[in-house]
């Protein structure tokens, strides 16, 4: 909301030096944070005057334009020029080169004189041009920055002003004012009026106030007016769409008259653009009163004005000559001749007012909130009125506001009005609020005097009654925010002051810290830094094709996704099921910037929905949902489990003298797998795997001991490399870590450690080249019994000595016993055990 | 000297001033050996077989029975002198020799390469860490939820009327089709609800996390960003109570100096509501107030949702934004900079703030 200086000033007591900053610093007090500055003189400075154009002489240019030589009288008859500079007639008379035409001799016109500033920094000075001096400018509206009007030079009479020559044109056209813009938040509607802002500002200063609905002198009762029906049949939640609609009629005007300047410089600095007298009016009072009210051309109505539901399918032209389909729970304005107007939404346009309109009939009606903004967001019409109306305007202000436009109309286009009007509706029953004693107090923490609690809100408007246990508050009419008692504790402190608010420290009970799986996530998250990697974020948004690449290990079987309705590119429309896609393009991304070794890595939720996808309906606000209610709303939200996912790319340190860093291959995110496992205590089981993003021989499947299978691991496809412009031989790890916390043990038992030495013995095993490595040390550990104390894999290698389709495998196994001190004998028992395990099972061969 | 050892004639073992001289001899040698290849050959040439000492001690045997002990005792003297003159050069030159072959192995430490990738944390999610332990430290909780969510715990539980317009200031990414009530939380308030539901008062919560909203990508927004929201829930809490956990909060996260600002503002889920402002000490261009977030007094509203009686209980809550406070704490100038990924930016901060 836009706040001109001057028309707050009309009804609070603003300072005369008082700036768009100073009455914002008071507003934030209260509740309404700065926004912006509109200021004129921040970009246009004087001398700006009224001059009288004396002569004008067509010349006609080589160039096929027609320039004129003005004279122009800058100062009244027979007095001097009081302004000095450079390029000032001290005649008082300038000569100004104008290439506009719709003006002639005798016009009073705006004139910029040398020294002036316009917008955009155009600074006037005089300056030789076809072939005369030209010292000053004759200016149009869109050179003063007023309007965005072409139609060239502003003729002051065609705005209805015929103004002393001389005269600051500045001030004439209302340029010295200035508006604050704050933030209005949805609950006050009634802020968005210059009379709901000036009452905030008397509360914000401690300055009075005079209510601008005070001072239109509107009649107690209408009658014998417009003929007006109230016909809702299908009321929203039992509220009707229209509880009140004030008609008056004012005939004979002249619509064509020009808004007077101060009338629409008032407007352009609240941000409303003028369109014509009538409408400038009317948007004038909605403005000051925050009642938004509508003209209609009288005589293009036919029959009585019924309020009333539509028929579904029905049409309405609106004001922005757009065709609307409407709503059966449209409420509308309709005539005979059907659907004039959207209620509290947009007029139609077949009665909109116009030049030649000399009746009119002036609507200004109390409207359902919830009706207003569902017509709102369904036509995604947002208007001026249905801000106002979906927020809560004050019902007793309708017959006001239909009063101070019949005023104007009759004022400014010199219709007069018809005594006979229209009333109806029925008044809502005012908000009473039992405030007990002390309520404020204990829940703001200030200790309010009981003047403070009654000021406070007698100040606001309300009445304010003591009883036995409190306050009776009857709320004001334009208060539709204030329902409760918290809502009038929030009053109290608003206005006694935030900044009284003492500090406490409250204490919380015994904690438990941490919760282990956020132990356990920060402990891998944090091992992955130490490591070597770099945390990044990716957003959730991805391409179906990510997701059916990514999110499933078989090719062809598309991952169920979510899909956004509203999202910001419509090809990244779905939620995430992997985070390998958006971690390749932030690696892509590195690369593309000249980082050519990189080790990613992204903890974040993926989106995985299941067979049931949320509720049908959803319970009703304020009351604690049924257990059952509850639970449907849990399992309706999909599986979101914490992936953690690696990308690795280039080398695994930086090259330097002396260092000649590894490239990074498969094995390094199988690594990274098993850095997350082991930092968690859970074991992995690694084995040959498949998956589509994967390089078909170089892809790990991770798996818990259960046989769950919990992510893949290994080099990236060389095709799904190279379409994401990815280095060759990049590889990356996707986790499900939640799977992996919840298989970590509770609690670890201790194991004996044997003080008695040990016994190394190794073995080259010759399989066939399809066994995996991992299934042979298996093999061996299974076989090896409880001596065996660790196994691992030493060497493999194929080549002379070794059969064509078979691989030699090196272990190496240590035994020890907890009891005595093994002899070679015993070891060498046990390993020809764990051998003869393999060779049952792999035809292993002992090299 | 070696030199002068061959065919030199055999000392006679009790010929004291021969023997001493043969002793003087191999001193001599001894101190003048400079380096441990040297001693040996001294050692040989003094002490081995041939040497003049050792000769002249196979001679003892020969010697009359009356003789013996004399030449034993002189032999075995200039002997254990010799030895003793050969053991402490030896340590001499052993040390010497160990010396030199340390700074024989000098290196230039400067150009020590880095054989080890410096890995990093993203700084929005060590702030998250940062701010958690704070309040953990308080005695609060840690509550976490999903990211997409019921239409209900973001916006009904939290007091948004359906047709009012405050559900329509943050703008909601909703999720198909329509009629699931399913979005992406604009907020980590539904953490706050389920918080609710799930535990018994009184309640101390953290709920940090992801939030989203259709704004598009600017130095400013980002649809993608984090907060930190708190909740208390306990019986008499009051607006001082909310006022000195955020000064608190703020004094760890800023110092002493630090303090915080409330204003009026509105948010459906308190009442009252206000903007939080923070009196930032280190501020880039000098010490200054700078918005943070909002907070409340919890709606009835909000609580009657949980199934917690408001005329018993009563709570607070707050919200800031992870991005926002790293912004002004860190002097980060971009949006784009703390999202796009680039790894110079975490990379930057490393495991710190």
């Amino acid at each position: 909301m836009r706040i001109p200086l001057s028309w707050l000033r009309e009804f609070a007591q603003v300072p005369a030096d008082a700036t768009a900053e100073d009455v914002m610093a008071d507003l934030v007090k209260v509740g309404f944070e700065e926004e912006d500055v509109h200021r004129p003189t921040d970009e246009l400075k004087g001398p700006v005057v009224v001059g009288q154009v004396l002569s004008l002489v067509k010349e006609p240019q080589t160039n096929g334009k027609t320039i004129n030589w003005c004279q122009v009288r800058v100062v009244p008859e027979g007095q001097g020029q009081t302004l000095t500079g450079e390029g000032i007639d001290p005649s008082g008379v300038q000569g100004i080169i104008c290439g506009a035409h719709n003006f002639v001799e005798g016009d009073k016109v705006v004139v910029t004189l040398p020294g002036a500033v316009l917008p955009g920094n155009f600074r006037i000075s005089a300056r030789k041009t076809y072939g005369h001096l030209s010292a000053g400018m004759i200016a149009s509206v869109r050179e003063l920055g007023i309007g965005d009007d072409h139609d060239g030079i502003l003729v002051l009479s065609r705005i209805g002003l015929d103004p002393e020559i001389g005269t600051d044109a500045m001030e004439l056209l209302g340029l010295y004012d200035q508006a604050a813009e704050i933030n209005v938040t949805p609950d006050r509607g009634y802020a968005f009026s210059i009379r709901g802002v000036a009452r905030e500002y008397a509360h914000a200063t401690g300055t009075s106030f005079v209510d601008p609905a005070s001072k239109v002198d509107a009649p107690a009762s209408l009658q014998g007016g417009y003929g007006v029906k109230l016909n809702d049949d299908a009321p929203i939640y039992g509220k009707p769409g229209c509880d009140r609609f004030v008609a008056r009629t004012v005939r004979g005007v002249d619509a064509s008259r020009p808004t007077p300047p101060w009338m629409s410089s008032r407007l352009r600095l609240a941000g409303v653009r003028s369109i014509s007298l009538p409408v400038d009016i009317s948007n004038y009072v909605m403005l000051e009163l925050g009642q938004p009210n509508h003209c209609y051309d009288l005589d293009k109505l036919s029959g009585d004005i019924v309020v009333r539901r539509a028929v579904a399918g029905e049409k309405i032209t609106t004001l922005d000559d757009k065709e609307r389909t409407l709503d059966a729970e449209d409420l509308l304005i309709t005539d005979d001749s059907g659907a004039i107007g959207i209620a509290g939404v947009m007029g139609g346009a077949h009665t909109e007012v116009s030049d030649s309109t000399t009746n009119i009939l002036v609507e200004a009606a109390h409207f359902d909130e919830v009706s207003i903004a569902r017509s709102r967001r369904r036509h995604k019409l947002p208007s001026e009125a249905s801000k106002r109306f979906e927020r809560g305007v004050d019902w007793h202000v309708a017959n006001v506001a239909a009063q101070r436009v019949v005023d104007l109309l009759v004022e400014l286009a010199g219709g007069a009005a018809d005594e006979a009007g229209t009333d109806v509706g029925t008044a809502p029953d005012a908000v009473v609020i039992d405030l007990p004693a002390g309520y404020a107090s204990a829940r703001i923490g200030i200790d309010f005097t009981e003047e403070q609690i009654t000021t406070s809100l007698e100040d606001l408007g309300a009445v304010v009654e003591k009883t036995s246990s409190g306050y009776r508050v009857t709320a004001p009419s334009w208060r539709n925010d204030l329902e409760t008692k918290e809502d009038l504790s929030e009053e109290v402190a608003r206005l006694v002051g935030y900044d009284n608010i003492p500090a406490t420290l409250p204490v919380a009970p015994p904690g438990r810290g941490l919760s282990r799986t956020q132990q356990q996530k920060r402990r891998v998250v944090q091992a992955l830094a130490d490591a070597g990697l770099t945390e990044v974020l990716s957003y959730p948004f991805v391409t179906k094709a990510a997701n059916d690449t990514f999110g499933a290990a078989e090719e062809g079987v598309p991952r169920p996704a979510l899909k956004l309705a509203n999202p910001i590119s419509e090809e990244h429309g779905y939620l995430r099921t992997s985070i390998l896609p958006g971690l390749i393009e932030v690696a892509r991304r590195n690369h593309s910037r000249g980082f050519r070794d990189l080790a990613l890595y992204e903890a974040g939720l993926v989106f995985l929905p299941g067979d049931k996808l949320g509720t049908e309906s959803i319970p009703p606000l304020g009351v604690k949902p049924s257990d059952e209610v509850l639970d449907a709303l849990y399992d309706g939200v999909p599986d979101q489990p914490l992936h953690i996912a690696a990308v690795l790319t280039g080398h695994d340190s930086p090259a330097a003298a002396t260092h000649k860093p590894r490239a990074w291959d498969w094995a390094d995110a199988v690594d990274v797998a098993r850095l997350i496992a082991d930092v968690l205590g859970v074991e992995l089981v690694v084995s040959q795997g498949s998956h589509q993003a994967f390089h078909p021989g170089r892809a790990a499947q991770l798996a818990l001991r259960n046989g769950d299978v919990v992510g893949y691991a290994g080099e990236l496809h060389p095709k799904l490399l190279a379409e994401h412009d990815m280095p060759a031989r990049s590889v990356a790890v996707e986790v499900d870590v939640d799977a992996l916390f919840e298989a970590a043990a509770d609690v670890i038992v201790a194991k004996h450690i044997s003080g008695f030495p040990v016994a190394t013995q190794d073995v080259a095993l010759v399989v066939p080249q399809d066994v995996p490595a991992d299934q042979v040390l298996s093999a061996l550990r299974e076989g090896a019994g409880e001596l065996l104390e660790d196994v691992s894999l030493f060497d493999v290698y194929v080549g002379p000595g070794i059969d064509e389709g078979r691989k030699s495998l090196a272990f190496g196994l240590r035994f020890r016993a907890n009891d005595r001190t093994l002899t070679a004998d015993e070891a060498s028992e046990a390993r020809a055990a764990a051998v003869a395990v393999a060779a049952d099972r792999f035809g292993a061969v002992q090299r | 000297m070696t030199d002068t050892l061959p065919g030199a004639a055999i000392p006679n073992p009790l010929d004291e001033a021969a023997i001493n001289a043969a002793v003087e001899d191999a001193v001599a040698a001894i101190a003048a050996a400079s380096s441990l290849d040297e001693l040996k050959a001294v050692r040989l040439a003094h002490t081995g077989e041939k040497s003049p000492l050792s000769l002249a001690n196979r001679e003892i045997g020969g010697l009359a029975k009356e003789h013996k002990a004399a030449a034993g005792k002189l032999m075995g003297s200039s002997r254990g002198r010799v030895n003793q003159a050969l053991a402490a050069r030896t340590q001499v030159l052993e040390a010497e020799n160990d010396a030199r072959i340390l700074i024989e192995e000098t290196v230039d430490v400067t150009a020590a390469p880095r054989r080890r990738r410096a890995g990093a944390r993203h700084p929005l999610s060590t702030l998250q860490d940062r701010v958690s332990d704070i309040f953990v430290g308080m005695g609060w909780e840690i509550a976490e939820g999903p990211e997409v969510e019921s239409e209900w715990f973001n916006f009904d539980a939290l007091n948004f009327k359906p047709d009012h317009p405050a559900r329509e200031m943050q703008d909601t990414f909703f999720v198909e089709p329509p009629e699931a009530h399913l979005l992406m939380r604009t907020h980590t308030s539904p953490v706050q609800v389920r918080s609710m539901l799930e535990r018994e008062v009184p309640i101390y919560v953290l709920c940090p996390g992801k939030v989203f909203r259709t704004d598009e990508l600017d130095a400013t927004h980002t649809p993608v960003f984090h907060q930190f929201e708190g909740l208390a829930i306990d019986k008499n809490l009051s607006m001082a109570d909310l006022r000195g956990t955020l000064e608190h909060f703020a004094r760890q996260m800023f110092g002493d100096e630090a303090s915080i600002r409330l204003r009026p503002n509105y948010f459906p889920f308190t009442e009252p509501s206000a903007e939080l402002d923070i009196w930032h000490p280190g501020a880039k261009g000098g010490p200054r107030w700078i918005e943070w977030g909002g907070c409340g007094m919890v709606n009835p509203n909000v609580l009657r949702a949980a199934g917690i009686d408001p005329d018993v209980y009563s709570g607070f809550a707050f919200g800031m934004g992870i991005e926002r406070t790293l912004m002004f704490r860190n002097e980060v100038g971009d949006m784009r900079d703390m999202i796009e990924g680039d790894v110079r930016f975490s990379e930057h901060f490393g495991m710190e703030i």
